[in-house]
């Protein structure tokens, strides 16, 4: 084997310029398709990650998927009830203190209670709709990613007491009101009350920089008039993936619709589907295109080196020995140009990554192209690249290796 | 006389669609230290015999053992074993490995045989090339050799593994005829005082009279065979 891979070096080094040109043809091969695979990746995990981050993993509301059972159909034996006056339940989780200590007990990941109510924020005699969340500020810092998106005040501040409201940016300037204004909320009980602006944030997200307000649960309560209620139980796991099997229990044990972060986002996380065949027929084209350059490149030199085969032949070389030899000269060039290519896919992928452009102040909008820096890429890159030079080399050494030497010879003559 | 050669009804027929008899139904044997020329016309089949005799080629009729082995049911991997340890090439064109040094020509067959200690392979070479006259000349390339030293280059390679036959194909065919005289000398050298047989093609009469034993073809047949006086060793 020592002999062989002499004479493939001897080969290699002896023809530079096809070499190289056979080297560089797999090195942008290897290189662009790193490189794509990281942009590709690197959006997908972007968008994955932002679900995640943002969202809480699993949501209990008061809802429930089918309408709660009436009385009358428990007590009557009916194929159907018409003309009933359905009771009026109160809306709301029933017994929050016993399903919050039940939950804390068991789910890997942390737990928040809040009462979101709809209202109005009012300020010199502006009005602004507004989802009025009620929330236990320590709590909510384990569940949710606004504590990270102040761009003025603080989440803190909140949790100083009294009657302070963090609202969203956007919020406070279609108000026209600041930090430290005094605003006025009023619930859909027509409850209205003076709150002061500790903090404004920017989640990015309009919906929410512009109608959203927090206060703390007791506000809320005392605001909404429903003493002791939440409707919303959000929970942040330490393992996101566990967050259907953590929905469907809490749901199967409370009654409450529980709607993992995976559910809430079927339609985008099909999307994603979707964007992944895309990447990956993009990625498989690439290589492809590189597998048929190692291919055509390393082919042309076996079959220039058709008259050493019949030689080496009639020296005593075996069709096995001709055909190693050719591999290892594939695989040489694979390895030459995986390496060269990783450098151009890492200096590629850096590259792209200090693109930076700007869309936005704060929050989480997109600042630099998402990159996926991921050893998985360069592996697969080269081990198709080395694949597709061994594969060149064989295809063709086979072909040259089973040709008669005597043919050859006689041609060469 | 020892046979090194034997050869019975050997035939060897292209399957075209109209198949096309190369060589049909030679018989002969060839014993140690003898010196053959194989001559006939154009197309009459002797580089066909000679590359049956070689184990490039399988006959389609026919038996051949080679030092008393058949070799009818070797595989192709037992065919190449038997061409690195017995048979040594020599062709009309010197088909050196271009990339490789005259030396590292030479070393490849015993590279390859690994019989040899890599110092001593490397000393054997320089021997080899030395005694054909290319003392100069073993690190050079082929392409910084002329066309004589080229093929004495060749005749080394053919030797490195010191095979009891060498085979050549026109090995004076593509030189001038000073050339031409030094390779046929070292040829009938490697009979005389090396023990070897030599079996050679050549369309040279003046050459081949010279050879201790000539088999004319004609139409693949083996239409004479006979020794020649005076001639060298055979």
């Amino acid at each position: 084997m020592r002999l062989i891979l002499d004479i493939a070096v001897t080969h290699i080094a002896g023809r530079g310029r096809q070499t190289l040109v056979a080297v560089v043809g797999v090195a942008v091969g290897v290189g662009f398709s790193i490189a794509m695979a990281a942009l590709m990746q690197g959006g997908q995990d972007d968008l994955i990650a932002k679900l995640v981050d943002t969202m809480p993993h699993v949501e209990i509301t008061d809802d429930r998927r089918v309408p709660a059972a009436q009385p009358a159909e428990a007590a009557f034996d009916a194929v159907a009830i018409a003309g009933l006056r359905p009771r009026e339940d109160r809306r709301g989780i029933i017994n929050p203190t016993e399903a919050f200590a039940w939950l804390r007990e068991w789910v890997p990941g942390r737990v928040a209670a809040s009462l979101n109510t709809q209202g109005v924020v009012r300020y010199l005699g502006r009005d602004v709709g507004a989802t009025i969340v009620g929330i236990e500020p320590d709590a909510e810092r384990g569940v949710s990613s606004i504590v990270e998106d102040f761009v003025e005040g603080s989440f803190a501040a909140l949790e100083v007491g009294g009657n302070n409201v963090v609202i969203g940016d956007r919020m406070a300037e279609r108000l026209g009101a600041g930090v430290g204004d005094t605003v006025t909320l009023v619930a859909a009980t027509g409850r209205s009350r003076g709150f002061k602006i500790v903090g404004l944030f920017h989640t990015g997200i309009t919906a929410r920089d512009e109608h959203e307000a927090y206060v703390l649960l007791k506000s809320a309560q005392i605001l909404d008039e429903r003493t002791n209620v939440i409707n919303q139980i959000r929970i942040k796991l330490d393992d996101p993936d566990a967050a259907p099997a953590v929905a469907r229990r809490a749901e199967a044990r409370l009654g409450y619709k529980s709607v993992s972060w995976q559910e809430a986002n079927q339609q985008i996380l099909e999307a994603i589907v979707v964007r992944n065949v895309i990447m990956y027929t993009v990625v498989a084209a690439i290589m492809l295109v590189a597998g048929f350059g190692i291919f055509n490149i390393i082919s042309t030199i076996t079959h220039e080196k058709a008259r050493d085969i019949a030689i080496m032949k009639s020296l005593g070389f075996s069709q096995g020995d001709m055909q190693r030899l050719f591999v290892l000269e594939g695989v040489a060039i694979g390895t030459a140009g995986s390496v060269l290519g990783w450098l151009l896919g890492f200096a590629l992928v850096t590259a792209l990554a200090s693109v930076h452009f700007e869309l936005s102040t704060g929050g989480r909008e997109l600042t630099r192209l998402p990159i996926a820096w991921a050893p998985l890429h360069y592996a697969i890159a080269a081990g198709f690249a080395m694949a597709s030079a061994a594969v060149a080399g064989y295809l063709p050494a086979r072909r040259a290796a089973r040709q008669h030497p005597v043919d050859i010879i006689r041609g060469a003559s | 006389m020892t046979a090194l050669i034997e050869a019975e009804g050997l035939t060897r027929v292209l399957p075209e669609i109209v198949p096309v008899t190369l060589v049909e139904d030679v018989t002969l044997t060839v014993g140690t230290r003898e010196f053959v020329a194989i001559t006939g016309p154009s197309g009459s089949g002797k580089s066909s015999l000679l590359y049956l005799l070689g184990l490039l080629d399988r006959p389609t009729a026919g038996t051949l053992r080679l030092a008393g082995e058949d070799t009818a049911p070797m595989n192709e991997a037992a065919r190449a074993a038997h061409r690195l340890a017995l048979l040594g090439f020599v062709f009309q064109f010197h088909f050196l490995l271009p990339e490789f040094t005259a030396r590292e020509n030479v070393e490849i067959p015993m590279r390859k045989l690994g019989r040899l200690p890599r110092d001593r392979i490397r000393a054997r070479a320089g021997e080899l090339l030395e005694s054909l006259g290319l003392a100069g000349h073993v690190d050079k390339r082929p392409d910084q050799l002329s066309g004589g030293q080229r093929q004495r280059v060749a005749v080394a390679r053919a030797l490195a593994n010191d095979p009891p036959l060498v085979l050549a194909d026109e090995p004076t065919g593509s030189l001038d005829s000073q050339s031409s005289e030094q390779v046929f000398a070292i040829l009938a050298d490697l009979v005389r005082d090396h023990g070897k047989t030599v079996v050679a093609v050549t369309h040279d009469l003046e050459l081949a009279v010279r050879m201790g034993r000539r088999i004319h073809l004609v139409d693949g047949r083996v239409v004479s065979d006979e020794r020649v006086a005076g001639a060298a060793p055979g």
